[in-house]
């Protein structure tokens, strides 16, 4: 069977674009989640106190020393049997919260815990990064501790990670694709099944290729985008024309 | 030995009654497969960041290309279409140029190496080429002063302190790359996840079998990063510290 353009166009892709959503949730959620959670796990690694830094170092070994592919198995297996065994209120816990069945939910807490890991150590290197006199003027202002990480350092240290983190987001759509391992048809998972379906290779493949260029070629261009509007304050001025200048 | 095990950890004894075997010949594999791949992505990466800073317009687009694909497109699909694209686009090609008759199976070893090599060769394409970048311009001229012909000049002068300034770069991609091998449990491949996996779905211990798989990659992780620092002074011995 050779490659047929005309079945990619006219079956696969727009199955595959209508699980373009699915993968763009699956990131979305998980990054909003999983960044948000990298905040107190980086607070806690700049810690001087041993039982805030010991854990925290310990939870970023533990999600960047193991493949993402195990984390989601360990969650949506391991916690599945764990759920399975459960009873709440006399009933099976699968049954009582019925989207506990659901393999999307578990992606997504795997998908957050790794992304707590990876961004929390990229997120105290920034925390390092802030300059230390920018702290004492706040202190000198008479700021309180918590007004000074709420108004100097976390916005200054997500500034200097923002390069970073754009990366980490296209790294993260990537990883997204691991969800069609416990069975979530996003567009990976899509691919996958209509190959097991209808045995054609290059174009399920190709296409699901083609999917994530195009992805990550807008979210590229949308991080990009986003830095430039964060740091609006370190554009070099535009330098006007004279004639425009002059007209009234 | 106990035939009825009581305890989990019973389950990883070695042998018939346990999993301790299986668990064994999935690290042996996972690292023999991540070792392979990495000269494999280091020669591709080499043969890249040539093509990038040869100079000719076309072989920078074709490298360029290599490394923008690789880049977009997931690892897990990656390592799909190597594999299934692979073996049918040889096997068109080998039964059309009359080599052979009849399909070739090939095995999950090859098929691991090749796509986790042509993975990471693109990676590796833009470190090494960063590190090339870094050896002063002047070294080079020097070089060329001497007489020295371009193999030489790559042997002598570039090799050399290209490595040095690459190291650090070239160990993160070792590390994601031991991780990354995981992957390739999907094609078949019996290697450390693929043993977790097999384990945990014959006995129904989950929870027990991926968190004994996820400690076996995190020794395989810790102890790397340990031989990276090692690695990394005696690279740079000679350097002077500020």
């Amino acid at each position: 069977m050779l490659f047929d353009p005309v079945f990619m166009l006219q079956e696969v892709m727009p199955k595959l674009i209508a699980a373009i959503p699915l993968s763009l949730f699956l990131l979305v959620v998980s990054g909003v989640i999983g960044n948000l959670a990298a905040v107190p796990v980086a607070v806690a690694r700049v810690s001087p106190n041993p039982l805030l830094w010991m854990p925290a170092y310990c939870f970023i070994l533990l999600m960047r020393g193991t493949p993402l592919l195990i984390q989601i198995y360990l969650i949506y297996y391991g916690l599945g049997q764990v759920f399975a065994d459960l009873t709440l209120f006399g009933k099976p816990l699968m049954r009582a919260l019925p989207f506990l069945r659901d393999a999307m939910y578990y992606a997504i807490f795997a998908l957050s815990l790794n992304t707590a890991g990876y961004t929390g150590e990229i997120l105290r290197g920034a925390i390092l990064a802030v300059p230390h006199g920018e702290i004492e003027a706040g202190r000198a202002f008479g700021m309180s501790k918590w007004l000074i990480f709420r108004r100097i350092t976390l916005p200054r240290a997500i500034r200097i990670c923002l390069p970073t983190m754009s990366t980490e987001t296209i790294l993260l759509l990537k990883a997204t694709a691991l969800a069609s391992t416990v069975t979530v048809y996003e567009v990976l998972g899509m691919a996958q099944y209509i190959r097991a379906q209808t045995f054609r290779i290059y174009e399920t493949l190709i296409g699901a290729g083609i999917v994530y260029i195009v992805l990550v070629f807008i979210l590229t261009r949308l991080m990009n985008w986003l830095e430039r509007y964060l740091n609006k304050d370190r554009e070099r001025p535009v330098s006007i024309p004279l004639a425009q200048v002059a007209k009234p | 030995m106990d035939p009825q095990p009581t305890t989990v950890w019973s389950l990883m004894a070695y042998g018939d009654t346990g999993y301790g075997d299986e668990f064994l010949r999935g690290v042996i594999f996972t690292l023999q497969i991540s070792v392979c791949g990495y000269i494999l992505g280091f020669l591709l990466g080499l043969l890249g960041a040539g093509a990038k800073l040869h100079g000719n317009r076309w072989l920078y687009r074709a490298g360029d290309l290599y490394t923008t694909f690789v880049r977009a497109i997931p690892e897990l699909l990656l390592i799909l279409m190597v594999y299934y694209m692979g073996t049918r686009a040889l096997n068109s090609l080998l039964i059309g140029i009359g080599i052979a008759n009849e399909s070739i199976e090939i095995s999950p070893f090859v098929a691991a190496v090749a796509s986790l090599g042509f993975i990471y060769g693109a990676y590796l394409t833009d470190i090494l080429r960063g590190a090339i970048q870094a050896i002063p311009k002047g070294q080079i001229e020097a070089a060329r002063a001497y007489g020295m012909h371009a193999p030489m000049r790559f042997r002598r002068i570039i090799f050399p302190q290209m490595i040095r300034y690459a190291i650090p770069g070239m160990g993160n991609q070792w590390l994601n790359m031991t991780k990354d091998s995981s992957l390739v449990s999907t094609i078949g491949a019996f290697e450390l996840a693929f043993a977790a996996k097999s384990a945990a779905a014959q006995t129904k211990h989950y929870l027990f079998f991926y968190s004994v798989g996820a400690l076996c990659f995190l020794i395989i992780t810790i102890v790397s990063m340990l031989l990276l620092q090692q690695v990394e002074r005696r690279a740079s011995r000679g350097v002077r510290r500020a």
